[in-house]
């Protein structure tokens, strides 16, 4: 977008003076609103706002076969569908690797911190229950990865596990709540000119060289990162945001 | 399962802080304008650069600098498990975009504008750490098509492993180890230019795993650097002058 890229240099020289183009602090979020089972129809649902960003996380069950080195577990899989609705930038088609990446973060982070018990999912040999986390990008107003992750634990979080029969999923009847063992939240900072903020917009998404997305558990592990972009990270620069995301981690946690 | 002996060794022998056998061999494709041939551990590595040459598609074409055309990919026989499907899947892909971003960092691309760099990084076979031994290669690889760059970068993995950091993971270690923590610096800079993780780690731990692989790295740009002299050995410098 052109309007954004003119934009560059004023985000860049408020940012020598420690500010941004919306007036919040460098490490400040937008404001976050969370609304719970949006779709009826799926085990689990939410929608995600941070600013001006949405995003709708549906999680949905099927039988499956586990995988051959976890037979014991159930499968979880995230996807993400980077909709035309969103920006004027993105095109209906399969996933670019935008999409994959965001999808893929969200579930590193997820899967690391062991949020969902996968072993609970277990029904018989040769047959476990799948978990499948769509996240559906509604609305881009930048800090997509973050606000997916919100999307994505909110949505876990009052999801009701299906009853299963004669090896089949009766739809609409539950057994009760996905139990999480650990939640989890991931935070992304981006490095403009040297400055790192948390929480970009899409303006200041357009003028940053590089970012680093932590997940960060309630309890104070680092699940998983992702530095993306050009920019190069120092390890100080590493070791301070590993407690600003703990810190901002339970701020977000707060909102599901 | 225990992943480390009694004696604290790991399964293949190593200490916790040793790397694979690792052999860099420089220029070793005839037709690429650079190329390296990684073999670390059982790992083996093709990298190639083709470039700088017009981009395509041509619409993609910056005026201000070159584009860099990374691409990670994994042959289907690259496993000791079952055949692989070829052609890119989410994982490779992903790979894909933040190597582009290493490379986007190192690479004068403003000194090569309106052009494209291609930079293929083909695992032949793979034992764990794959990523960050394409991208050590494919570095290699872009100094011997004479790409001039800010530094040579090299990468390599840290993990814990029954409860322990250790330095280079393997398959094994990394399928059944606690975490994984692929990364690429820049050792002029000490930056991270990559940095992915995965598992349960304190703060403390990345602290000290970021600092093991601080010091696996001299190791590794030494064998870059080894490759490269190897390579250049026979040209005549007074030609040059």
């Amino acid at each position: 977008m052109i309007l954004e890229e003119i934009k560059e240099d004023y985000i860049k020289e408020l940012l020598k003076q420690k500010k941004r183009i919306d007036g919040r602090a460098l490490d400040a979020y937008r404001e976050i609103k969370i609304t719970k089972d949006f779709i009826q129809n799926a085990e689990g649902s939410a929608i995600a706002e941070v600013g001006g960003t949405k995003v709708l996380a549906g999680v949905k069950f099927d039988i499956m076969t586990p995988f051959a080195d976890r037979p014991d577990e159930g499968v979880v899989m995230f996807g993400s569908e980077f909709s035309p609705i969103a920006h004027p930038d993105f095109n209906a088609g399969p996933p670019d690797e935008n999409s994959i990446e965001l999808a893929r973060v969200v579930d590193r982070g997820i899967r690391s911190a062991e949020s969902i018990d996968v072993k609970s999912l277990f029904l018989e040999e040769g047959k476990v229950l799948g978990v499948f986390v769509d996240l559906y990008i509604l609305d881009h107003s930048g800090n997509l990865i973050d606000t997916a992750g919100l999307a994505a634990m909110s949505a876990l979080k009052n999801t009701k596990i299906p009853k299963v029969e004669d090896g089949k999923i009766i739809r609409n009847e539950f057994t009760g709540k996905l139990k999480l063992v650990r939640e989890v939240a991931v935070t992304t900072f981006e490095k403009i000119d040297g400055v790192i903020i948390a929480d970009a917009n899409s303006e200041e998404e357009v003028a940053s060289e590089g970012r680093m997305s932590l997940s960060t558990s309630s309890d104070g592990f680092v699940c998983s990162a992702q530095k993306s972009g050009k920019a190069g990270f120092s390890k100080q620069e590493l070791m301070d945001l590993i407690d600003l995301s703990s810190e901002k981690s339970k701020e977000l946690l707060r909102h599901i | 399962m225990a992943l480390l002996n009694k004696d604290g060794s790991r399964l293949d022998g190593r200490g916790v802080t040793d790397l694979r056998p690792l052999k860099i061999t420089a220029g070793v494709l005839n037709r690429a304008a650079g190329s390296c041939l990684i073999e670390w551990g059982r790992n083996k590595v093709l990298a190639a650069v083709y470039g700088p040459h017009e981009v395509f598609p041509k619409h993609l074409t910056n005026p201000r600098r070159a584009l860099i055309n990374a691409r990670y990919i994994m042959a289907p026989f690259s496993s000791q498990e079952e055949h692989g499907r070829s052609g890119p899947n989410r994982r490779s892909i992903e790979i894909s975009k933040v190597a582009r971003h290493v490379f986007e960092n190192v690479v004068f691309t403003e000194r090569f504008p309106k052009t494209m760099i291609d930079v293929h990084m083909e695992v032949l076979q793979s034992d764990g750490g794959t990523r960050v031994s394409a991208i050590t290669a494919a570095s290699v690889a872009l100094a011997d098509a004479g790409i001039p760059m800010r530094d040579l970068v090299c990468g390599v993995s840290v993990g814990r492993v029954d409860g322990k950091l250790v330095v280079d993971l393997d398959k094994y270690e990394d399928n059944l180890g606690e975490s994984d923590v692929p990364v690429v610096i820049s050792p002029r800079t000490k930056e991270l230019l990559l940095f992915q993780l995965d598992g349960l780690l304190s703060k403390k731990e990345v602290s000290e795993g970021l600092d093991m692989i601080f010091e696996a790295a001299n190791v590794i740009r030494e064998k870059q650097v080894q490759a490269l002299a190897d390579k250049f050995k026979d040209v005549d410098s007074g030609d040059l002058q």
